[in-house]
């Protein structure tokens, strides 16, 4: 334990010198800056018909990108860029298991990302507050509780592809693909056109940080078209979701620590 | 176990069908410095990867003072320091920073991490740099920082894997420096080098490995004379520029079968007999007053040695 402590200590300090932590800073300030801009100047019935309307606009609407941007930046080349950088060199020849390495540093990967997700949600209560008066909805905060869970579960995705290769820019370009593309187009095949819920898609689980700030709770619904043609629109519900988010990250996060143990310095 | 040892039984790794190494069985024991020699791609820096724990092995044991790295890691490495393949460290870090992490990630105590990192920055000459970032620094100087994290336990047995390799030469005799301090306190050293000069400048004894196999272990000297036909070479050097009289008097010493000039200063003797006979023709030679200012065996016994071998594993 006192090993995990050291990896996430200096991992989280190595981070927080990075180019990158001040680049996703700059996204979320650059996002916060311009839904401000946006909602003090249009004023949206959207946004400001209710607190619940402002935060769900706001945060539940922006924040899982905000937190795939993060899981890209901090875990898309955690575990390939000590292959690729050579810098796993210095620290696996020493009395460590490499599991005390990778826990360290998926734990020093989720801080530095919930630092960016807090600046974002703070963004947003500042704004709220500024709205509505300081009565921030309960539901806020379990939507914040959600996002921390699904980042979790995004970062032990990403540290799975990390795994998985051995060469930064493939592990990043793939897990960047698959987050803003493939899986909300599989979502969109698989839900809209076969009617099969796709509970196996971690977005799709992720849709409950948004879903409950909304009320009423968003529910499964079908359109009759013409013939035998339908349009089923699905909103995972909040224990489903959890169990999505759950089991993706155990999995993940498993079989990452699985293929790094088995990895070889060639 | 008396000393820290190193030990390869039956050890082998393959690549699909490429067998990198294959069956060595090598025991090293006791403080000394041990040279691993062999061509590109004959096994030296797998072998060495093993013993740290970067790849597996196919089958077979490799024990560092008696502990198998496959079985148990952390007591394998506790008492092994180990430099293999110029690693990088993270750019934003300073050396005192890169160094700490190790030293925490090595268990040494809280209140000695300071002063013990303090002694190998000193150690390796970077105390001026230690806190700049690694990102501006050379090879050299990130090499090192990599021998000093190496050398943080103070450990037993050290690996080094083509230590001055992509150093200029300034920044290899400063790592070759540091080995030699090294031996004098006694660590058990294994060093692969491609550099057959750097293993007799700093060795005891010399493992050769060939297609993974290992071809020959035994001290300098034992390998040396084996492939010798009867014979030994010197490096001499001279205080001003060699001339006629000098090689005259050069080549009459008793003993002398030839002599070829390397530069105006340097030469090259080639001498019948063992050590007894290179005894006397140092001596020989001081009697002579040619100007000697240096008198050391030559690395070329080596060469021949390992072309011998080298050529017969094949």
């Amino acid at each position: 334990m006192a090993q995990v402590r050291t990896i996430f200590k200096y991992e989280f300090r190595n981070y927080f010198r990075a180019r990158r932590f001040y680049v996703l800073l700059a996204i979320d300030l650059l996002i916060s800056a311009l839904l401000t801009t946006v909602v003090g100047y249009y004023r949206p019935s959207i946004f400001l018909s209710s607190n619940l309307t402002f935060y769900s606009g706001w945060w539940g609407q922006f924040v899982t990108f905000v937190i795939i941007l993060a899981g890209v930046f901090f875990g898309g080349d955690a575990i390939s860029g000590e292959f690729q950088n050579k810098t796993g060199y210095f620290i696996i020849p020493n009395p460590i298991r490499r599991s005390s390495i990778y826990v360290g540093k998926w734990m020093a990967a989720y801080a530095a990302s919930a630092i960016t997700v807090g600046l974002f949600a703070l963004g947003a209560v500042i704004n709220g507050v500024f709205y509505f008066g300081a009565s921030v909805p309960s539901q806020l905060w379990v939507s914040i509780l959600f996002a921390l869970l699904y980042l979790a579960a995004v970062m032990g995705f990403t540290f799975f592809f990390s795994s998985l290769f051995k060469t930064s820019s493939i592990s990043i370009l793939v897990t960047v693909i698959l987050f803003l593309f493939v899986f909300s187009l599989v979502q969109t095949l698989v839900a809209t056109l076969v009617g099969i819920e796709p509970w196996f898609i971690l977005t799709y689980g992720g849709e409950i940080v948004g879903n409950i700030l909304q009320v009423p709770y968003p529910v499964t619904n079908t359109i009759p078209g013409p013939g035998r043609f339908s349009l089923t629109t699905f909103a995972v519900s909040v224990p489903v979701g959890l169990a999505i988010i759950s089991i993706y990250f155990f999995l993940t996060a498993a079989a990452g620590l699985f293929l790094f143990e088995r990895k070889e310095f060639t | 176990m008396t000393g820290p040892s190193i030990e390869a039984v039956n050890l082998s790794k393959n690549y699909e069908r490429f067998a990198a190494v294959s069956n060595l069985n090598l025991r090293l024991e006791g403080p000394k410095c041990v040279g691993f020699l062999g061509p590109n791609g004959a096994g030296k820096t797998t072998t060495l990867k093993i013993f740290t724990h970067l790849i597996k092995p196919t089958s077979g044991e490799a024990y560092i003072n008696g502990q198998d790295i496959t079985k148990n890691v952390r007591k394998a490495l506790a008492h092994a320091g180990a430099l293999i393949e110029s690693p990088e460290i993270y750019p934003a870090f300073t050396p005192r920073e890169a160094l700490s992490e190790i030293a925490e990630l090595r268990g040494i105590p809280r209140t000695e991490r300071a002063k013990r990192v303090d002694e190998v920055i000193a150690e390796v000459r970077m105390a001026e740099w230690e806190n700049k970032r690694v990102g501006k620094f050379s090879k050299g100087m990130k090499q090192r920082i990599n021998i000093a994290a190496a050398l943080l336990t103070d450990p037993e047995v050290i690996l080094l894997d083509e230590p001055t390799t992509g150093l200029d030469p300034r920044g290899m005799t400063e790592v070759r420096d540091i080995v030699k301090s090294l031996k004098t306190r006694n660590k058990l050293i294994f060093m692969s080098s491609h550099l057959l000069s750097e293993v007799a400048d700093v060795c005891d004894e010399v493992a050769m490995i060939d297609h993974g196999k290992l071809v020959k272990y035994d001290t300098l000297g034992n390998v040396t004379s084996q492939f010798s036909r009867g014979e030994g070479v010197v490096d001499i050097t001279v205080s001003r520029d060699i001339d006629e009289v000098q090689v005259t008097a050069i080549s009459a010493v008793d003993g002398v079968v030839s002599l070829e000039k390397l530069d105006p200063r340097n030469v090259r003797v080639r001498f019948r007999g063992g050590l007894d006979a290179q005894e006397k023709l140092l001596y020989d030679l001081v009697s002579k007053r040619i100007g000697m200012v240096s008198f050391k065996g030559s690395a070329s016994a080596l060469e021949d040695a390992y072309l011998n071998l080298i050529e017969d594993s094949r």
